[in-house]
């Protein structure tokens, strides 16, 4: 191998300088990725490098009552074994918002796959194999595994002597945190209800099944520090929750982003982040750690499975009177994004339409199931399911059309959220469901009308030969969604951009430094664009994402490209001044412009807002460089009122309607989707191809959930059972249909180029747009994700 | 244990092979070659695909000692196997691949600049970039090798059959409708063309 390490490397792009903002320019690191020369985390490599390996809770509550290393350390090529008793110093948790996970477990598990011990052995397999021969002994405790065995009487508590800001409000220790939201008078409003609805609605635990696995690097450094090579979503938020572990200043712990394979929420907590690091230090080698996917499994957060009950009343001319509802989400062992996950799905209960007489309430458990937290769409997935299959439910009773019956009720610009807080920028739900309405639909099941046996490929079951065709039958259905974009509640989020511009090779040129996590969205494209756009200039390179520049944020919450893209944005601006001074203090005297002009970058040369050119940017920039580093913050929002649930808390929504074609073989209870099209409303299109993506992308997690996707955690003993892709199924392309997008671009005044966030939209109308085409071909009621063959069969 | 076996077209050789190492593991932690993917280990994602005497495979389920004098292109040797087979007229030889005497003559020429510009590209690679087929890109290398074979038995291949070829692929970011556009368009743009069944 050329070289002694593997390690993530500058992005540069040419391109012409029109390749800004708005054009569909290709990804820079496309080349790199189609040769496999792209440095993922699991790719990271150093001479002598040794492997970790992570031993896991065969149990899901348990008190460790021993635990006897000392055969596992005597293996040859195993050079440490840890457990919690290693731990360097007295911060021995971490966590995102509560810091109750333990680094490795002491005293007790709490979920099964809990981390116990790590290895580290000069070959992955003897890891694995030292780490078969570690000694535990457990005394089994009850599990927690419900609302009902959470809070009965003398349920086991999770989390004993509980101390956080939380604890003081919820009802039970057993309840992470609670969010009511009471606006209007639902009793008083639901007696001008001609029809009311009511459902109870379940939605299964669902893994973002990203393909890289948990993996990275770390190197120890000779100042007693390390350094990290790691796939994350927010390097800032790991280092935090690592330096204090390790007993090390920030600065000491220098994180570098790998190449991500996908994250989807799933990396915005701790994996082996921690253990390499502690494994590193302790053995004073590079370390790395890769997890198989039965590990993955259990190195990571998972969606919440959810409870809910909503009840609807609408007038006999289709107007909604009020609703009431109550979520309950499983958040596991640990705390992980629970409080936030809570926030959101109270607080989108309702979903994209006005109701003024709402009672609301989210809660989320602790219990002895898989910790659950981030995953894209955040709480507002499951309460869409409900409130969907409700406005189903509504029309049906009131014999109008689904779509129609949304309309009526649709959210507009200016109306308020059940918080209060105001809709002020475009609300196109109505023009969303029109334009998917009026999207043509794939052609009839032809075989049909030409009395032809079908392509048993097209059919549900495929190529599994289970039917000609006979039983087959087809249906439509339709749902739309809303989800908030970016940090809620008060959170101070920020971003931060470095630009440096210089001449170099008698070119200006840019690079743009920051930490956002490029996880597959596209942020690297986008980033260049944007500083083609501000600056004028070809070529851009990026700088791999590393603490040596100030926090990026999360890549979550649909935020990245308003805030990192934002703070790009607002850096290169400053840029452009500090070029423009330049260019005035060198050439000022020779032309009057230089003072009296709007100047713009353009092509290379300064030019005047009336054309003229000025002068080369290289010209102005010769022997010169500018370096700013600037944070970019959004309007500031408030946290929701304890009691009532009221405030500004949201900094912008995000809106996705999709409609759904099935075919169900009724016979076998097999589902096959045949289109899925897509309307959305992105606000500005910088970079429509990706764009296009991330939409696709996210509506096949909705499907996924819809027909085949669930972690199964077995009731009696928390155990999860399906830890494998054998198991745990994520559609392929023959599950996925077509999925035509269209694309609405109405600007957001408050946001960077008038953008919305993408990423999670798409993914929380395309489940229920699936279950009510199911529901519409099957004339069931269906109420839980995801649709299994028995619900179809009665079996 | 020893085991060598041709690689991209290049003799390779790795030593204290462990008997139950995968062919994915020696392709990346012993030879430097990482653009094989380990999503699962357990033949179910495709990420780990790789031609084995010019069939696809997943190298996850191959154990080392299987490919024992055999010949393996992987993504990094995907570029240069496609331009081989195109100036060959594809199969000419009669069996569709590189021969052994072929491959054997065959020498990889990694990437000549950091971010891979200017690289020589198969029209498949080329494909994927254009259509915007890769985000995360951890499926990508696995479906370019799976792609790649079909477009070399089948140069204008349906959409059935392009969904069938890749059904032992995931891919968790794109939706497939992407990677579909990129290997019909590098169908279209003909530069496969071989006397494959399709042909
Ligand atoms: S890694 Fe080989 S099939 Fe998944
Ligand atoms: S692009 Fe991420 S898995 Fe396919």
């Amino acid at each position: 191998m050329a070289g002694a390490t593997r390690t993530p490397t500058n992005l540069t792009q040419g391109g012409k300088t029109d390749a800004g903002i708005g054009a569909s320019t290709l990804r820079p690191d496309g080349t790199l990725k189609v040769t496999g020369e792209f440095a993922y985390s699991s790719d990271m490599w150093h001479e002598d490098m040794l492997w970790g390996f992570t031993l896991r809770s065969t149990v899901a509550h348990a008190e460790i009552v021993s635990i006897d290393t000392s055969e596992a350390l005597a293996q040859s090529g195993v050079y440490a074994v840890l457990t919690y008793d290693d731990l360097p110093t007295d911060v021995k948790n971490y966590g995102l918002e509560i810091q109750d996970t333990p680094v490795l477990a002491h005293g007790k598990v709490r979920h099964h796959g809990e981390p116990v011990a790590l290895v580290a052995a000069d070959h992955p397999e003897t890891a694995r194999r030292a780490a078969a021969k570690i000694k535990i002994e457990y005394k089994e405790l009850p599990v927690v595994t419900d609302e009902a065995s959470a809070i009965a009487e003398g349920a086991p508590l999770i989390h004993e002597g509980r101390d956080d800001h939380h604890s003081g409000h919820v009802p039970h220790p057993n309840i992470v945190h609670r969010q009511p939201i009471i606006r209007g008078n639902a009793d008083e409003a639901a007696k001008k209800a001609d029809v009311i609805v009511s459902g109870e609605y379940v939605f299964g635990m669902q893994d973002q099944a990203f393909l890289g696995p948990e993996s990275g690097l770390a190197v120890p450094g000779e100042d007693g520090g390390v350094d990290l090579y790691v796939a994350t979503q927010w390097l800032h938020s790991d280092l935090r929750q690592i330096a204090p572990v390790l007993g090390l200043p920030e600065e000491k712990v220098r994180m570098t982003l790998s190449g991500v394979g996908g994250a989807f929420g799933g990396r915005e907590d701790l994996s082996m982040q921690i253990h390499a690091c502690l494994l590193a230090l302790r053995t004073g080698k590079p370390v790395k750690i890769v997890y198989n996917r039965f590990e993955s499994f259990f190195g990571h957060v998972h969606r919440h499975p959810a409870k809910l009950w909503y009840e609807h009343g609408a007038t006999k001319d289709g107007k909604l009177t009020h609703m009431k509802c109550r979520i309950v989400l499983d958040g596991g062992a640990y705390a992980s994004a629970s409080p936030a996950v809570v926030g959101n799905a109270s607080s989108l209960s309702v979903g994209p339409y006005v109701v003024d007489d709402v009672e609301i309430e989210a809660i989320a458990l602790y219990s002895n199931n898989p910790p659950c937290g981030a995953m894209r769409g955040f709480g507002a997935v499951q309460a869409c399911f409900a409130y969907e299959a409700q406005m189903d439910k509504l029309a049906k009773k009131l014999g109008m059309d689904p779509v129609e019956f949304r309309q009526l009720n649709a959210m507009e610009q200016g109306t308020i959220m059940p918080t209060g807080q105001p809709v002020d920028s475009p609300a196109p739900v109505a023009e969303l469901l029109r334009r998917i309405k009026a999207m043509p639909l794939p052609p009839e099941q032809q075989w049909l009308a030409a009395g032809e046996s079908a392509d048993v490929r097209a059919l549900p079951g495929g190529l599994s030969n289970t039917t000609h065709g006979e039983g087959v039958v087809r249906g439509i259905g339709y749902a739309v969604g809303i989800k908030n974009v970016g940090f809620s509640e008060g959170f101070d989020d920020y971003s931060t951009a470095r630009v440096r511009m210089e001449v170099v090779g008698g070119e200006a040129v840019a690079t743009v430094h920051t930490a956002m996590a490029e996880v597959g969205q596209g942020g690297v494209t986008v980033h260049a664009q944007i500083a083609r756009t501000e600056l004028g200039v070809e070529q851009v390179t990026i700088h791999p994402a590393d603490t040596q520049v100030g926090s990026a944020g999360s890549t979550s919450a649909s935020r990245q490209t308003y805030m990192t893209g934002g703070a790009v944005k607002n850096t290169c601006e400053n840029v452009r001044e500090k070029v423009l001074e330049i260019g005035r203090r060198k050439f000022g005297t020779y032309h009057p412009a230089w003072a009296t002009a709007e100047l713009l970058l353009e092509g290379g040369k300064v030019v005047t807002d009336g054309g003229e050119v000025l002068a080369d940017i290289a010209e102005v920039l010769e022997g010169e460089a500018v370096d700013l580093e600037l944070e970019f913050r959004h309007r500031p929002t408030e946290p929701f009122d304890l009691k009532t649930g009221q405030g500004f808390g949201h900094v912008q929504y995000s809106f996705a309607a999709h409609r759904a074609v099935v075919e169900v073989d009724t016979e076998l209870g097999l589902v096959k989707v045949i289109e899925l099209a897509v309307a959305q409303d992105v606000g500005k299109a910088l970079n429509p191809l990706s764009v296009v993506g991330q939409i696709q992308g996210g509506t096949t997690q909705g499907l996924g959930v819809a027909v085949m996707e669930e972690i199964i955690v077995d009731p009696k003993t928390a155990k999860v059972r399906n830890p494998s892709f054998t198991d745990y199924l994520i559609p392929t392309i023959l599950d996925t249909p077509t999925i035509p997008v269209d694309v609405l671009e109405l600007a957001d005044e408050h946001a960077p180029y008038g953008l919305r966030g993408i990423g999670e939209a798409p993914t929380l109308s395309s489940t229920p747009a699936v279950l009510a085409a199911i529901r519409n071909a099957t004339g069931l009621e269906l109420n839980k994700t995801p649709v299994r063959p028995e619900h179809l069969t009665g079996t | 244990m020893r085991v060598t076996f041709t690689v991209n077209g290049r003799k390779q050789e790795a030593d204290d092979v462990w008997e139950g190492e995968s062919l994915l593991y020696v392709l990346r932690e012993r030879m430097g070659l990482p653009g094989s993917k380990n999503a699962c280990e357990q033949g179910e994602c495709g990420s780990c695909t790789v031609r084995l005497d010019g069939i696809p495979v997943c190298s996850c389920l191959v154990a080392a000692g299987q490919v024992e004098g055999r010949e393996v292109v992987t993504v990094e040797g995907l570029a240069d196997f496609a331009k081989q087979r195109a100036e060959k007229g594809g199969c000419a030889s009669g069996a569709c691949g590189t021969s052994l005497q072929e491959a054997q003559q065959w020498q990889s020429k990694p990437a000549d600049s950091q971010t891979g510009e200017n690289t020589d590209l198969s029209p498949i690679q080329q494909a994927f970039i254009d259509a915007g087929a890769v985000q995360c890109g951890f499926c990508t290398p696995g479906l370019l090798v799976a792609a790649d074979e079909l477009l070399e038995r089948n140069d204008s291949p349906s959409d059935a059959d392009i969904r069938e070829a890749l059904s032992g692929n995931l891919c968790r970011c794109t939706g497939y409708e992407k990677i579909l556009d990129a290997v019909r368009l590098a169908a279209a743009r003909g530069e496969n063309r071989t006397v494959g069944q399709g042909a």
